[in-house]
């Protein structure tokens, strides 16, 4: 309990579990045992464990306390506007959260005989056809546990291809505005990575793409639209060229939540992309995860999808199929998060086509909303129509001294999440925002009145902004001490 | 739709704002061609009622009040009440990354408490804030092996879950790391002669799992032994986390790679589940994932952030330990709020239970007429049960009576010959359900 003290606010001060355990204390009972005991020195001889450490011995009550307490040091979607690029923080419906748990879903056992498995099987296969339907391609494995590793996915039904077509290919390219983990999933792959400069739209360099594909290059991994919220104005150019060559195009999909019900990908000319039902359909991404990123592609590269798939019987029963010689093999143990699945099949049914729609509409309504009311305040590098977000540059203000990153850190202290700092590369001092369709009109309202009164605040009080947060429990971490001397996990000693 | 927070003057209103006539101007970047003009062909909107309706049909289509016996890196343990209500408070359930720590302490503090309690449980220096479950925390232990040695080459047992070892091959298949296999012994245990064989000057790291996929406990002091002298890791994967309630920690291995999903995270038809890497401290700038420290603020009160991240992809891209982003940080919650609430003797006792039940089963079973293979070696609550009437048919006399047996592990192992059945038993097993499965062997035909 070192450094405990009461407080006016004694859940401003919890200490960590360890700090609060004492032996004897009890937060379990566990049902009388209903056969003969075991000695387990006995059955396990040497390899038998005497004690398992020196984990907490806490009450229920303790428990409960500790970690409500905890979670109010956390800013959520539930409290307020969380603008962050890319990451489509949308509201995580509560409905999703009820359906994951109905008893015959959440206590489904992966090995359990498929005869007693056909539901979980029919909201695998529904989700499929949704998500097929939706992006437009004719194919999907629902496998990938995250949105990187449908990327890693993706890219090995790329290499399973031109493996098939008699040479693997060496390269991929990437533009210089994508997210990092594109290229470090071509690495992971065993890519050649060769970076496509964007051009001065921050697009992809149309004549420079053309001198770049060649008999090596294995795909182009582009997200559309782009990091800096564009969609790719002569993307079935891109397509042509990367095809002329032999060439597919994989589409990050992280950025889908601008498209749904107004364009499909496999429409455009896309061969395989990934989604992130972390992002555009609504699974609560739970501090950082779990995620789901499930892989479409086009006819061409179905025969190298991960086993198994589902698929339907003649007797109209569902069946897992492993019987795919071609297959790329397996990515995850049994057949993905599908918690994330029923949560997102449950996002896309409360929708329909109209509301998801409306969904993409308002998500891009918003955006433009945020782009006009500050585009005054904030120099905007690029004046290219943009969809589901902005990008600002934070030039204006770093002359007074004042950077992104300290602009964001004011906006905790205006109540909301800060949006993405210093992303996308390709624009100095980025501060890229993302309001998603969640957001009222009188919210973003709040969000602009914060943005420009942190402008002004930035003209008189420089210094004051630099500092923030002022209001948070703990003030700005001294992470570069977190680094150098890492103190990765509670020891006994500390106390 | 009712997610929707607009009014149609909200929508008119901040139109006239952006200074255009119509929501479609907004996408007129979208070239015509490719603009999609009608409705998707998907269920219409459904209203609240009817989602929980049509998932309750799909629920009650899976096996619902049938007794299992499944394992094979799936456990069925009792989950406390109190995991559910915890992480679905909004401000667990709802919230980003902690990317910002100045609001995000609650999740960082509670990963800085799974980080600590999986080196105790292990015996590991450190462990990251999750992977994504144990079959790909495997193929990434195997990885850093690789980049820590410098060496190309890993020896998996036969004995690790056919479903890891496939993912390892996945995985690794475009990296230039040559994988060799070694078999197992009779006592259903890694095959010391064949593994010291298997070992060369190349070999990165051996891959074991612990229990194993027979649910035998390795001897993993003397593989580490054989490992480290070749000058190899010894990286070992552990399914079921309640063993180490009662089974000594890999201690001796470099890196472990557990899969937590026996700590409070449901079934779930296979996820998400929740993988974690452990090992040495000497290689924490090889460790793929994220990790959580803990620091300062300006005014010296202890908190926690993200740290190290120069290893990870959004700094470093493609020379980055992993590609990995997003984890599975709300299921290491569940295992923090479940080792919370059992602690150091509940975890004891109920891995205790666990072997308890196991141990009568596999006598009420060999009294049954079955036989327990590799019965000489030390188990934790899996055991292979040859089935002398038929797996097929016995297990399918077995469902008539609401019972799902063992998992036939033919498939994977036809070796052991199509009558090999892998069976666990955990602290939810009860006697009167053992017993009923032992009853209705006898009568198979």
């Amino acid at each position: 309990m070192a450094g405990r003290k009461a407080t006016t606010h004694v859940n401003q001060n919890e200490p960590l579990l360890f700090e609060q355990s004492a032996r004897g204390k009890r937060g379990y009972r566990l049902p009388k045992l209903d056969v003969p005991a075991v000695d387990a020195a006995k059955l396990l001889g040497a390899s038998a464990r005497a004690d398992v450490g020196a984990l907490p011995e806490l009450s229920e009550i303790e428990i409960v306390r500790h970690f409500t307490r905890l979670s109010t040091w956390n800013y959520a979607i539930d409290l307020g506007m969380y603008p962050l690029g890319s990451c489509t923080m949308k509201y995580n419906p509560r409905v999703n959260e009820a359906v994951a748990r109905l008893e015959g879903l959440a206590e489904a056992h992966p090995y359990q005989p498929e005869a007693l498995s056909q539901g979980a099987l029919a909201v695998m296969k529904s989700l499929s056809d949704c998500l097929i339907e939706i992006t437009g391609m004719d194919a999907i494995t629902l496998q990938p546990a995250a949105g990187a590793h449908g990327e890693f996915t993706g890219l090995l039904l790329v290499q399973a291809h031109h493996a098939a077509q008699g040479n693997a290919r060496r390269r991929v390219l990437i533009p210089d505005s994508a997210h990092g983990t594109n290229p470090a999933t071509a690495a992971m792959c065993g890519y050649e990575i060769a970076n496509l400069k964007s051009n001065a739209q921050g697009m992809v360099d149309i004549a420079e793409l053309e001198k770049m594909v060649d008999g090596e290059t294995a795909a182009l991994m582009l997200t559309n639209p782009s990091t800096i919220g564009v969609f790719e104005p002569e993307i079935h150019k891109i397509a042509d060229i990367l095809h002329a060559k032999g060439a597919l195009l994989y589409m990050d999909g992280a950025n889908m939540n601008a498209l749904c019900g107004k364009t499909r990908p496999g429409d455009f000319g896309v061969d395989v992309m990934h989604l992130n039902l972390h992002k555009t359909f609504s699974t609560p991404h739970g501090g950082g995860g779990p995620g789901s990123g499930p892989v479409a592609c086009k006819k061409l590269l179905e025969p190298y999808l991960p086993v198994p798939v589902v698929r339907e019987t003649a007797g109209g029963k569902l069946a897992l199929d492993f019987d795919r010689p071609q297959s790329v093999g397996r990515v995850r143990a049994w057949y993905g998060n599908f918690g994330m699945f029923v949560r997102a099949l449950a996002y896309i049914l409360a929708n329909g086509p109209d509301g998801l729609r409306q969904t993409t509409e308002d998500a891009v309504l918003n955006a433009n909303y945020l782009r006009a009311r500050l585009e005054g305040t904030f120099e905007l590098p690029f004046p290219t129509r943009t969809l589901h977000e902005v990008v600002f540059s934070d030039r204006a203000q770093a002359r007074l001294g004042v950077k992104t990153g300290d602009m964001a850190k004011r906006l905790i202290d205006y109540g909301f999440h800060p949006y993405t700092v210093s992303f996308p590369m390709i624009v100095p001092g980025a501060m890229m925002m993302e309001p998603t369709e969640s957001e009222s009109k009188a919210e973003l309202d709040l969000f602009v009145e914060a943005m420009q009164a942190i402008a002004r605040e930035i003209e008189l009080d420089p210094e004051m902004v630099r500092t923030a947060p002022h209001t948070t429990r703990l003030q700005r971490l001294d992470e570069t001490a977190a680094a150098r001397k890492p103190v990765l996990r509670w020891k006994p000693e500390q106390v | 739709m009712r997610y929707l927070p607009k009014s149609a003057e909200d929508r008119a209103a901040m139109l006239a704002a952006i200074g255009v006539d119509s929501v479609e101007e907004l996408f007129a970047s979208i070239p015509e061609e490719y603009r999609l003009t009608r409705d998707l062909c998907i269920p219409a909107q459904h209203g609240e009622s009817e989602i929980v309706a049509r998932f309750r049909g799909w629920a009650e289509q899976n096996a619902t009040g049938y007794s299992s016996f499944l394992g094979a890196g799936a456990y069925r343990h009792y989950r406390p009440v109190i995991i559910d209500s915890l992480i679905q408070r909004g401000e667990f359930l709802t919230s980003y990354t902690p990317y910002q720590p100045e609001i995000a302490q609650g999740t960082l503090q509670a990963m800085f408490e799974f980080q600590t309690m999986i080196c105790e449980l292990t015996g590991m220096e450190i462990a990251n804030a999750s992977m994504y479950d144990g079959s790909t925390g495997a193929a990434e232990a195997i990885l850093m092996a690789v980049r820590v040695t410098g060496r190309s080459g890993a020896v998996v047992a036969r004995t690790v879950h056919p479903e890891y070892r496939q993912v390892v091959t996945t995985a690794l298949q475009h990296q230039g790391i040559q994988l060799a296999e070694c078999g197992y012994a009779t006592d259903g245990r890694v095959d010391m002669a064949a593994l010291e064989a298997a070992i060369t000057d190349e070999t990165a790291c051996v891959l074991v799992q612990s229990p194993n996929f027979f649910g035998t406990i390795e001897d993993v002091a003397a593989i580490a032994e054989l490992a480290h002298q070749r000058g190899a890791l010894l990286v070992v994967s552990v399914a079921e986390a309640v063993s180490l309630g009662v089974v000594r920690p890999p201690a001796e291995a470099d890196i472990v790679a557990l899969e937590a999903q026996s700590f409070g995270v449901p079934l779930g038809f296979g996820g998400p589940y929740c993988g974690v890497i452990a090992c040495h401290e000497r290689f924490l700038r090889q460790m793929p994932g994220r990790l959580v420290g803990q620091t300062v603020d300006r005014k010296e009160t202890r908190g926690f952030v993200l740290t190290l991240s120069t290893r990870e992809q959004h700094i470093r891209r493609e020379k980055a330990t992993s590609n990995i982003c997003t984890n599975q940080a709300l299921v290491a919650l569940m295992a923090t709020i479940f080792l919370s609430v059992y602690g150091r003797e509940g975890i004891k006792e109920l891995a205790e239970q666990n072997l308890a039940k196991t141990a009568y089963a596999a006598g009420a079973f060999t009294k049954a007429g079955a036989k327990v293979k590799f019965a000489g070696a030390p188990r934790f609550n899996e055991f292979v049960l040859d089935l002398p009437k038929g797996a097929e048919k016995t297990l399918a006399a077995l469902l008539e009576k609401k019972i799902i047996g063992g998992l036939a592990i033919g498939k994977w192992y036809p070796e052991l010959g199509a009558n090999a059945t892998l069976w666990c038993c955990t602290e939810t097993t009860t006697r009167a359900e053992i017993d009923a499965a032992a009853a209705a062997f006898a009568e198979v035909r």
